[in-house]
C-alpha cells in the first residue's frame, strides 16, 4: 500500500494494510546468493553420492555374477583342448549360465601389461582362462565348481573375484561414507549461514521489533512475521540452487547417454528427485533461525 | 507490602494507573539515572516531566512504557507490579500506553497512513474498524494530503504528528510524550497541546516530557520536576516559572 516518496489524499476503500516486514530488500541479495549457492552445493553432493554408490553397487553386482578359472593343461593335451574341456564341463553344472574359454590372445592381453612389451609371450605357458557367468537366480559356488573341474581330471583353478570383491566394496562403502560426509557438511555449512544470515538480517530490521515491541506486539506475532519472511526468502534461494544442480545433473546424463557422462559416476534421471527437499529444508532451517533469533532480540528488550 | 507514606498524590495512590515507591534505575553498571522516586498518578491525571537535560526524564518514561526496569523499589502499572507481570501479560499492558518517542521510531518503508495505524493492527483490529478513524486523526494533525507519502519524505514536524497520531489512535489509558513539540512550530505546538487535553478530558492519564517551559505555563498542570535523577517538586510550577 505504500506508494513510495508520495503523497496526496487516500482512497479509504482501496487501502489494504502493508506488510510490517518488506516484501524486497535490497539487504537480502547477498544472503538470497550465498543460500543460492551451498543449495546448489549440496544438491550436487546428493546427486554424486547417489551415483557413486549406484557405481559400487553396479561393480560388485558385475563382479559376484562372474568366475574366472584358470585352466593348466596338462602333459598329454594343447592348452587350447584343457580350456575347452573345462568349458564344457562348467557349463553342465547347476548354477551356471554361461561359460565359455577366452582365447589365447585375450589371455595375453590380460598379462602383457604385467611383463611389459619386450617379453615374447609366445615362449611362455600362459595358463587359459575360462570366463563363467553365474545363474543369477541360484549361482553356483567356487567348490562346486571346482569339485566338478577335478572330477573331469583338470588342472584348474577357480576365482571367484572375493579379493577384488571385497576390495571394492570396501572402496565403495568409504566412498558412499566420504560422499554421506561431504553431504552432511555442506548441509550444515549451507544451514549455519542460513541460520547467520536470518540473525544478520533480522538484526537489521531492529527497528521494526523494538517498535512491535512496544506498541504491544506479542512475542509469537514478532517471531511468527520474520519466520515466514525468512523461510519464503530461503525456499526461494533453496529452489533456484536445487534447479540449478538438478540442470548440471541432467546435462551429465543427457552427455553420457545411459550410463550418464561416465560409467563411473552413472546419473539416472530418477537422481534428479534427490534435490527436492531442498528448499524446504532451507526453508525449515530458515524459519527456526528465525524464529530462535526473534525470540533472543526480544528477549533483550523485555 | 505496607502502604508508602511519601506518595505525593492527595488522590488514593493505591487506585492510580501509575505508582513508583523508592524506585531507581541505572543503565548497565552506570550509576543511577533514576534515584529513590515515589509518587503516583490518578487515573485521568495531566504532568509534565520537566528538568534539565540528563536529569532523567526519558528513562521516566521508559519505565512506565515497560521498556526498562527498576534496578530499585516497586513499579506499578494499573495496578499491577510489573516486576511480578507475566511475560505474556506485559504486551497487553503496553497497548494500554500510547508512546511519543524523541527519536519517533517510525518504520520507513510504510506510509504514514500504515504508520499510524500500528497499534491497532498489533491489537489485531480488522482495518474496516479503524482506517476512518486513522484517516480523521491524520487529517486533524495536518497530514491529510501525505498519508501516502513515507516517512523519509517527511519534514521534522510532519513526522512528530505522525508519531503522536501514532500514539494516540488506540485511545491508550495512558499517554507518553517524550519533547512531542520540538520539532514544530508554536501553532502546532498549541494545537497538540489541546489534543492531549481533549484525551485527558476524556479520562487518559497524560504524561509529557517537555523543556518547553512556555507549554507548561500554558496548560497550568502540575509538573513532576526532576534533576540529577531525583523527583524535587511535584505539583503546580513554583511562582515565577522556576523549576
Amino acid at each position: 500500500m505504500s506508494r513510495r516518496g508520495g503523497g496526496g489524499p487516500l482512497n479509504l476503500d482501496r487501502w489494504r494494510p502493508a506488510p510490517f516486514l518488506p516484501e524486497r530488500d535490497t539487504r537480502d541479495s547477498a544472503l538470497v546468493f550465498v543460500v543460492a549457492v551451498l543449495c546448489f552445493l549440496a544438491c550436487l553432493t546428493a546427486l554424486g553420492v547417489i551415483a557413486s554408490d549406484r557405481a559400487a553397487r553396479g561393480w560388485s553386482h558385475q563382479l559376484s555374477g562372474e568366475m574366472t578359472v584358470i585352466v593348466r593343461p596338462k602333459a598329454n593335451e594343447t592348452p587350447d583342448s584343457a580350456a575347452g574341456r573345462a568349458a564344457e564341463t562348467l557349463a553342465g553344472v547347476a548354477g551356471v549360465a554361461e561359460a565359455r574359454a577366452l582365447e589365447r590372445e585375450k589371455a595375453e592381453a590380460l598379462i602383457a601389461p604385467w611383463l611389459g612389451e619386450a617379453a615374447d609371450l609366445a615362449d611362455l605357458p600362459v595358463p587359459r582362462l575360462v570366463a563363467v557367468v553365474l545363474d543369477r537366480e541360484a549361482p553356483a559356488n567356487a567348490q562346486t565348481l571346482q569339485r566338478a573341474l577335478q572330477a573331469r581330471g583338470l588342472d584348474a583353478v577357480v576365482d571367484d573375484h572375493t579379493t577384488w570383491l571385497a576390495d571394492i566394496q570396501r572402496g565403495a562403502a568409504i566412498a558412499r561414507w566420504v560422499g554421506l560426509g561431504v553431504f552432511l557438511l555442506i548441509s550444515a555449512a549451507a544451514a549455519a549461514v542460513v541460520a547467520f544470515a536470518t540473525r544478520a538480517g533480522l538484526a537489521a530490521r531492529r527497528e521494526v521489533v523494538e517498535l512491535l515491541h512496544l506498541t504491544g506486539a506479542e512475542d509469537a506475532f514478532i517471531a511468527r512475521l520474520f519466520q515466514a519472511r525468512f523461510a519464503r526468502m530461503a525456499a526461494g534461494a533453496g529452489l533456484t540452487g536445487a534447479l540449478a544442480a538438478a540442470a548440471l545433473g541432467a546435462a551429465l546424463r543427457l552427455g553420457g547417454g545411459g550410463q550418464g557422462l561416465t560409467p563411473v559416476l552413472p546419473v539416472a534421471w530418477s537422481d534428479l528427485l534427490a534435490v527436492l527437499p531442498c528448499p524446504l529444508a532451507a526453508a525449515l532451517v530458515a524459519a527456526v533461525a528465525a524464529r530462535l533469533t526473534a525470540a533472543s532480540l526480544i528477549r533483550e528488550l523485555s | 507490602m505496607s502502604r508508602n507514606p511519601n506518595a505525593a498524590e492527595t488522590a488514593d495512590a493505591w487506585d492510580a494507573v501509575v505508582r513508583f515507591d523508592d524506585v531507581s534505575m541505572r543503565y548497565g553498571r552506570e550509576p543511577e539515572t533514576l534515584r529513590d522516586l515515589t509518587f503516583s498518578l490518578p487515573q485521568g491525571s495531566f504532568h509534565f516531566v520537566t528538568g534539565p537535560s540528563g536529569a532523567g526524564k526519558t528513562s521516566l518514561l521508559k519505565l512506565i512504557y515497560l521498556a526498562a526496569r527498576p534496578s530499585k523499589g516497586l513499579l506499578h502499572l494499573f495496578g499491577q507490579d510489573v516486576a511480578q507481570t507475566p511475560a505474556e501479560v506485559r504486551p497487553f499492558l503496553r497497548r494500554r500506553i500510547g508512546v511519543v518517542f524523541q527519536e519517533f521510531r517510525l518504520l520507513d518503508h510504510l506510509s504514514a497512513f500504515d504508520n499510524a495505524a500500528v497499534p491497532l493492527r498489533v491489537a489485531g483490529a480488522k482495518p474496516d474498524s479503524y482506517r476512518q478513524d486513522v484517516a480523521e486523526l491524520l487529517t486533524w494533525v495536518g497530514l491529510k494530503d501525505r498519508m501516502h507519502a513515507l516517512p523519509p519524505t517527511l519534514a521534522g514536524g510532519e513526522k512528530q504528528r505522525l508519531a503522536i497520531a501514532r500514539a494516540v489512535v488506540g485511545r491508550p489509558d495512558i499517554l507518553l510524550a517524550d519533547e512531542p513539540t520540538g520539532n514544530v512550530d508554536h501553532e502546532m505546538g498549541l494545537r497538540i497541546l489541546r489534543l492531549f487535553l481533549e484525551l485527558n478530558r476524556l479520562g487518559t492519564t497524560v504524561l509529557i516530557a517537555t523543556h518547553d517551559q512556555d507549554l507548561v505555563a500554558r496548560s497550568g498542570m502540575p509538573v513532576l520536576h526532576l534533576e540529577e535523577g531525583r523527583l524535587v517538586h511535584m505539583g503546580q510550577v513554583p511562582a515565577g516559572g522556576g523549576s
